[in-house]
């Protein structure tokens, strides 16, 4: 069996009393589309923020492709290839899409102590970023503002973002999150495209997607993981169903 | 991809970029302001005036390139004066005259406090930001009052202008102020094409969104530091032009209300469009220069005794004037411009 990409190794994260993140183990394998689940709270934010950089962990080991990278930072962890989206839509509102993503395109590529030269003209900065907007489905609407797109399109946007910093692996934090139903399906659509591709983490509450995408399953129930398994035998799972899933019996 | 090509080689737009015609006529004025001044009679008020302007226009840039593009609050940018105009004053006094020895000194020392102060002070943020910049400052102006050799508190005055390449034209004010030009707008054209480079792109970026920034694989502290260290060489290129406009340094550059100033200026000409801060440098310094001689001629119709007293304590209307114009201009007086340029 082939190396894992990601391996979290007994993770903790408290705030003050409360345990958040309780001695979670997890190992996600390359290519595969991995999605965690629990309730509302049950920590998967919070575990994204650890696996990314952006809050560190209490205990516990994170080791993404090889390497232990529990005490790099966020930027470190991006540049070997471990990108995330935000619950809370995160983007630059004054820049206008394409530049948002050829900023990610600048970080990826060649040097950004460049003092001179008009950079929202540069091609080789625009074209791989016009092709992830297009990835997204967002190629029209390049040279909006950010901000002034619709939501949806926001959560669109941020994943042409996280693409274009050519990721290893992609955490999704809710990427379906306040989309209306046609955005929604075209999210789907482009992470139907890019699974295999790219090893993803999905946290999402929309059943459909999940059980419609995933390889694998986890499931987080106040910061512990209580199952990981396929999608059939999670929903089959008597503790999950109990835990979780009893209270929607349309699953 | 075909259809796309054209969206993608249009320039983003970017506010501030739309009206280039204000910085053309802003410099068009400074150069045909000599012209002006030989007619008016009073030639030498004026040039030292616009002098001024222009060098307080310089650090004000300075400031507007750290503020405005990366909304880093430095309140302690007179250290900047400070540095270029004692690197001046201390090396004139020694006998090294030259400005082609002094300007690279004076750069090397802001550059090299940049460096430290910013390493230090950028590991915080906001309010203590603001905090950590003022006392650095303000243990530099206390340097400068214990500096006995240089004339401590009270300041030394120069021998002479400097020198460049053993030539001393500087001495004369057409020649003084064309240099002065000179620098402010290569500073201006420096920091324009900071603002659009790859690297200006990066503190923009961070300046809307630095957790955005960091989630694609930039440290913003990095480019805030260089960001950092370029705006104070440019504010010490400043201070040597003061230094040898005033032809004496004193600790008075380097104050805290200095680097207050250099902020009001910077918010009153319009955050973050590099020529507003030149312009609010202009307004802030003509303002407070003609504002007596205004009160005077406006209250033509009160009595003599209150309007004496009104002339006497302008300084209690120019507050107010600042404050009502920075409340109720939002964007400063760019965004006047900007706003009478669309409607
Ligand atoms: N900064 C914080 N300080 C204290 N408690 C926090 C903090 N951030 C999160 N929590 C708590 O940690 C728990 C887990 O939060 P988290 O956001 O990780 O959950 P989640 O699984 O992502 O929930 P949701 O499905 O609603 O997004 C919650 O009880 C939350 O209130
Ligand atoms: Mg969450």
């Amino acid at each position: 069996m082939a190396e894992p990409l990601l391996e979290l190794r007994n993770l903790r994260k408290a705030y003050g009393a409360l345990t958040v993140t309780d001695d979670v183990s997890l190992s996600v394998r390359p290519g595969e589309l991995h999605a965690v689940i629990g309730p509302n709270g049950a920590g998967k934010t919070t575990l994204i923020h650890q696996i990314s950089g952006m809050l560190s962990s209490d205990s516990g080991q994170i080791l993404f492709d090889g390497e232990n990278v529990t005490h790099l930072s966020m930027p470190q962890r991006v540049r070997r290839g471990l990108a995330r989206s935000f619950q809370i839509t995160s983007i630059l509102p004054g820049f206008s899409a394409l530049e948002n993503v050829a900023l990610a395109v600048q970080a990826r590529h060649g040097s950004s102590f460049r003092l001179f030269g008009n950079a929202a003209q540069e091609r080789a900065l625009n074209e791989p970023a016009m092709q992830h907007l297009n990835t997204v489905g967002l190629g029209g609407r390049a040279s909006i503002p950010a901000g002034l797109l619709s939501h949806g399109e926001k959560r669109q946007l941020e994943l042409a973002i996280a693409l274009a910093t050519e990721p290893k692996l992609l955490l999704l934090d809710e990427p379906l999150a306040g989309t209306g139903h046609d955005e929604s399906l075209r999210v789907v659509e482009t992470l139907r495209r890019l699974k295999g591709r790219i090893t993803i983490v999905l946290i999402e509450h929309d059943m459909d997607a999940v059980f419609s995408l995933a390889d694998r399953v986890s499931v987080l129930v106040y910061g512990r993981v209580i199952a990981t398994d396929t999608p059939e035998n999670v929903r089959m799972n008597e503790d999950v169903r109990t835990a979780y899933l009893g209270e929607e019996e349309t699953v | 991809m075909t259809e796309l090509t054209g969206t993608q080689t249009a320039p983003a737009p970017s506010p501030g970029m739309r009206i280039d015609i204000i910085p053309v006529i802003l410099f068009a004025a400074f150069a045909a302001a000599p012209l002006l001044a030989s007619a008016s009679g009073a030639e030498g008020y004026v040039l030292s005036l616009l002098t001024r302007v222009m060098i307080f226009g310089l650090a004000a840039l300075s400031l507007d390139l750290i503020l405005g593009y990366g909304a880093l609050v430095s309140f302690g940018h007179a250290a900047f004066l400070g540095i270029g105009a004692y690197a001046v004053g201390i090396l004139a006094s020694h006998g090294v005259e030259d400005a082609l020895i002094q300007i690279p000194v004076a750069l090397a020392a802001s550059a090299l406090f940049a460096l430290v102060t910013g390493a230090i002070s950028l590991r915080t943020k906001g309010v203590y930001f603001i905090m950590i910049t003022l006392a650095f400052a303000q243990m530099l102006f206390f340097l400068a009052t214990s500096l006995a050799p240089y004339g401590g508190d009270d300041g030394m005055t120069l021998p002479t202008r400097s020198l460049v390449a053993g030539a001393g034209f500087l001495e004369n004010d057409y020649a003084f102020y064309a240099a002065t030009l000179l620098c402010l707008t290569g500073g201006y054209l420096l920091s324009r094409a900071i603002v659009t480079s790859r690297f200006g792109r990066v503190l923009r970026g961070t300046k809307e969104n630095a957790v955005r920034m960091e989630a694609i694989g930039f440290q913003p502290f990095r480019f805030q530091l260089a960001a950092y260290v370029i705006s104070g060489m440019m504010a010490g290129l400043a201070g040597c032009l003061m230094a040898n406009q005033a032809e004496f340094i004193s600790p008075a550059f380097m104050t805290w209300q200095r680097s207050g100033e250099l902020i009001f200026m910077v918010v009153l000409g319009g955050l973050g469009s590099l020529h507003g801060a030149i312009i609010g440098a202009a307004a802030f310094l003509l303002l407070e220069e003609f504002l007596p001689e205004l009160l005077h001629a406006g209250s033509f119709f009160l009595n003599d005794d209150v309007r004496w007293r009104l002339t006497e304590n302008w300084q209690m209307v120019f507050g107010p004037i600042l404050i009502l114009i920075v409340l109720f201009a939002r964007g400063g007086i760019m965004g006047i411009l900007r706003r009478g340029s669309h409607g």
